[in-house]
C-alpha cells in the first residue's frame, strides 16, 4: 500500500511537468490550430539560459536562495518569450496563409535547427545543472517521501495553469486570443491586431516552456540538447490525451501519462512503459476522440 | 539546365575527379594510417574524450620517438555522436576512403558491434580499447579487445557484493538499451544465485531517460541488501540521487560505465559509499601508471579515467604487432595482434586469449569524498 500510494505520487510529480510543458503546446494550438514542434526545443533552450545565469550569478555555488531562483526563472522565462516572438517572426509568420502542412514542417525544421544548433555551439555532451535552491530537502508526508523541488513543480504548475486560464478567459488581450482563435479574418476586420495576438501567443507559449525547462532540470540535472526531444513529446501527447486546446485538459493529460508511465515502470513490464502509455493514447482516441475534455469537431468536406 | 549551370556541374564534376586521384595516390605514402572511431559528442562523450586522449597521447609518443617500421603515424579520428547507425558509417569511410589499416574504437560495445563485422568484413583488424560484451571479439578473427569481458566483470561485482559486503539480497536495475549493461546484468544474477544470494527486483530503463523514481520505488519496497546498477555515468548519476531522495541508503555497485568525472560532478554525497568495477585505479602506485598519470595531467589538467588508460594501452598494443609483423599487411598484421603475450601496459598486463580477449585482473573502487578509492584486486 505504502508503495502504491509512492508510486501514485512519483506519477502526479512527473505528470506535473508534462503537464507543464503541455500548458504552452495547447494554447498555441488552442489560438492558431497549429502544432509547434519546436516548443520542446525552446523548453532546452530554458534550460540552458537558467543554466548559464545560474553559472554568471552564483559562480563556484555562492548561496543560492529562493530570491535568485525567482529571478532566474523571470530571466529564462522572458528570454524565452523573445526567442518565441523572434521564431513567429522570422518562420512562421512569412507562411502565415500557406497551408498548415507547409507551417507544420517548417515547425520540425526549427526544432531541428535549434537540436543541432545546440549540439554545435553548446557541445552535445551533458552538463550537470547547479543547485539553484541547495540540495533537495526530503519531506516525509505520510508513507510518502518527496522533497521541496517536486513539491515546488506542483505549486508551480498549478499557479501557472490557473494564470493562463486567468490570461485567456478574463483579460483583453484573452480575448482577442479567443477571437483570433475563432475566425482569423474577422477578428482583423473588428480591429484586433492579429499580428500582435499572434506574437503575443508565441510569448506567453515560449515562456511557459521555458518555465518547464528550468523545473525539469532542476529535478532532473542534467542537460543536454537533446533533452527537449522527449518531454516534448511525452507533453503534445498529453495535451492531445486531454484534448488539444483545452487548458484543464492539458493538466489532466499530464497528470495521467505520468501515472500510467510511473506504474507501467514500476512494475514487471518496466520495459514497456512508453509502449503502455502510447498504447493507452491510441486507445482513447478510438473512443473519443477529441481527447478527454475536446470537444470533436467535424471538418466540412 | 542552361549554359552556366552546366558549365558549373563539369568544373564541379572535374574538381571531384581531381581529388578523388590525389586520395588514392596518396595509399604508398611514407605514413601508417590509423582510423579511430569515438563518441567524441553526445550522451557518452566522456568515454570518447577521453579515450580519444589516451590513443591521441600514444601516437604523439610513438611519433615522438620515430614511428614505426621507419614511418611516422597519421590517426584520423572519426566521430560517431553517440548515436546509433553512425559508427557503422564512420568506420566504412575510415577503410574505403581513408584506407586506414587498422581501427581503434570503441569504449561503449553497442557502438563497437556495429563496427566489428565491417572489419571483419573488409578484412581490416580492429582493437576496441573498453567494449566488454562478449559479442564484440565474437563477430571474428579480426577483432580484438585489450580489456575484461562482461561475463567477468559481473562476476566479479557479484563475488564482490557478496563476500566483500555481505550482501545476500540484490535488486538489479538495467538499461534494456544497452548491449553492455544486460550483459553485466546477467551475469550478475548468475554468479550472484550459484553464491546463494537472492535477487529480490529486476528493473529496467533506457538510455535517455530522467525519471527512475518509478523503478527505485518498486526496489525500496524489496528491501534489497545492495542495488546493482550497470549503467553508463549519466543514468547512474541520476538514479544515485533519486534513490536516496527516496530514502533508499544501500550501497549501489556498478561497472566500468560510471568512471567518468561527471558522475561525482551531477550525483554529489549520493554516489557516496558506493562501488564499481574498473580496469585501473589511478592509486596504483607502479611507476608505469604514475608516469602514464603524469604526463596525461600536463597535457589535460585532469586525471586520466580508465577509458583513457584503455585508449592509450589500445594504440601501443597495436603499434607493438605492426612492429612484429614488419609489415601492414592486414593477416599478417592480424596474427601479429592475436600472438600479444605478456605485454605491460597501463592496465595491467595484456595477454590475449584464442578468443582474443584480454585475460585481466579487475578493480573495484570505493567513492569516498568526491573520489574513487583503490579497494580491491579482483583476479581472473
Amino acid at each position: 500500500m505504502d508503495s502504491f500510494l509512492q508510486q501514485l505520487y512519483n506519477g502526479l510529480s512527473l505528470g506535473a511537468i508534462y503537464a507543464l510543458i503541455a500548458l504552452g503546446y495547447t494554447m498555441v494550438y488552442g489560438i492558431l490550430r497549429f502544432i509547434n514542434f519546436a516548443h520542446g526545443e525552446i523548453f532546452m533552450v530554458g534550460a540552458y539560459v537558467a543554466y548559464f545565469l545560474a553559472g554568471w550569478f552564483l559562480p563556484d555555488g555562492a548561496a543560492s536562495s529562493w530570491l535568485m531562483f525567482l529571478l532566474i526563472l523571470m530571466l529564462s522565462m522572458a528570454i524565452c518569450a523573445l526567442l518565441g516572438i523572434g521564431i513567429e517572426w522570422t518562420v512562421y509568420r512569412p507562411l502565415r496563409n500557406r497551408p498548415r502542412l507547409t507551417v507544420l514542417i517548417t515547425a520540425i525544421g526549427v526544432s531541428l535547427f535549434l537540436q543541432y544548433g545546440g549540439q554545435t555551439f553548446i557541445g552535445a555532451d551533458p552538463k550537470a545543472f547547479p543547485k539553484i535552491l541547495g540540495d533537495p530537502v526530503q519531506v516525509n508526508m505520510g508513507p510518502v517521501t518527496t522533497n521541496n523541488l517536486e513539491l515546488l513543480v506542483l505549486v508551480i504548475t498549478l499557479i501557472l495553469m490557473f494564470a493562463l486560464r486567468f490570461f485567456v478567459m478574463k483579460t483583453k488581450l484573452g480575448k482577442a486570443m479567443r477571437a483570433v482563435s475563432h475566425n482569423i479574418q474577422a477578428s482583423s476586420l473588428m480591429g484586433i491586431n492579429n499580428d500582435q495576438v499572434i506574437a503575443v501567443t508565441f510569448a506567453v507559449g515560449s515562456a511557459l516552456a521555458a518555465a518547464g525547462g528550468v523545473l525539469y532540470a532542476m529535478n532532473y540535472p542534467t542537460i543536454d540538447p537533446l533533452m527537449g526531444l522527449l518531454p516534448g513529446l511525452k507533453a503534445f501527447v498529453a495535451a492531445v490525451l486531454g484534448g488539444i486546446g483545452n487548458i484543464p485538459g492539458a493538466a489532466l493529460g499530464g497528470l495521467i501519462l505520468g501515472v500510467v508511465e510511473t506504474f507501467a515502470a514500476g512494475s514487471v513490464v518496466s520495459d514497456y512503459k512508453d509502449a503502455i502509455a502510447f498504447g493507452l493514447l491510441v486507445l482513447l482516441l478510438l473512443f473519443r476522440p477529441g481527447g478527454l475534455l475536446g470537444k470533436a469537431t467535424v471538418e466540412k468536406v | 539546365m542552361n549554359l552556366k549551370k552546366l558549365l558549373f556541374s563539369v568544373v564541379v564534376a572535374a574538381s571531384l575527379i581531381v581529388t578523388g586521384c590525389a586520395k588514392k595516390s596518396e595509399a604508398d605514402s611514407t605514413v601508417i594510417k590509423i582510423g579511430q572511431f569515438a563518441s567524441l559528442t553526445g550522451n557518452i562523450a566522456s568515454f570518447g574524450q577521453s579515450s580519444n586522449n589516451g590513443t591521441v597521447m600514444a601516437i604523439e609518443e610513438i611519433n615522438a620517438a620515430g614511428g614505426v617500421l621507419g614511418k611516422q603515424i597519421e590517426l584520423i579520428t572519426e566521430d560517431d555522436r553517440s548515436t546509433a547507425g553512425e559508427p557503422a558509417n564512420v568506420v566504412t569511410k575510415l577503410i574505403h576512403r581513408d584506407q586506414v589499416v587498422a581501427v581503434l574504437g570503441q569504449v561503449a560495445s553497442s557502438m563497437s558491434l556495429e563496427a566489428a563485422p565491417i572489419c571483419q568484413t573488409e578484412g581490416i583488424p580492429m582493437i576496441t580499447p573498453a567494449s566488454t560484451n562478449p559479442e564484440v571479439t565474437e563477430k571474428g578473427d579480426f577483432i580484438f579487445r585489450i580489456c575484461f569481458i562482461d561475463p567477468f566483470q559481473g562476476q566479479v561485482m557479484a563475488k564482490f557484493s557478496k563476500q566483500n559486503l555481505g550482501a545476500s539480497k540484490a535488486a538489479i536495475l538495467t538499461d534494456v538499451k544497452q548491449d553492455y549493461s544486460v550483459g553485466l546484468s546477467n551475469f550478475f544474477k548468475q554468479t550472484f544465485v550459484e553464491l546463494g544470494g537472492e535477487i529480490v527486483a529486476e528493473q529496467s530503463f533506457s538510455s535517455g531517460d530522467k525519471d527512475f523514481k518509478a523503478q527505485l520505488t518498486t526496489i525500496r519496497a524489496a528491501e534489497p541488501d545492495v542495488i546493482f546498477v550497470p549503467a553508463y555515468y549519466n543514468e547512474a548519476a541520476l538514479i544515485a540521487l533519486q534513490a536516496r531522495q527516496l530514502g533508499i541508503e544501500q550501497p549501489l555497485t556498478g561497472g566500468d560505465g560510471w568512471d567518468s568525472p561527471l558522475l561525482f560532478e551531477i550525483a554529489g554525497d549520493a554516489v557516496e559509499g558506493c562501488y564499481f568495477s574498473n580496469h585501473y585505479s589511478q592509486q596504483d602506485q607502479s611507476p608505469a601508471v604514475q608516469e602514464f598519470i603524469n604526463k596525461y595531467q600536463e597535457k589535460h589538467d585532469s586525471v586520466p579515467d580508465a577509458m583513457a588508460a584503455l585508449g592509450y594501452d589500445s594504440a601501443y598494443v597495436l603499434v607493438d604487432a605492426i612492429k612484429r609483423a614488419g609489415t601492414t599487411d592486414p593477416e599478417a598484421l592480424r596474427d601479429a595482434i592475436a600472438a600479444t603475450a605478456g605485454f605491460k601496459g597501463v592496465t595491467g598486463t595484456i595477454t590475449l586469449d584464442e578468443n582474443r580477449n584480454a585475460s585481466k585482473p579487475a578493480v573495484v573502487l570505493k567513492i569516498e569524498g568526491g573520489k574513487a578509492v583503490f579497494n580491491t584486486t579482483v583476479e581472473p
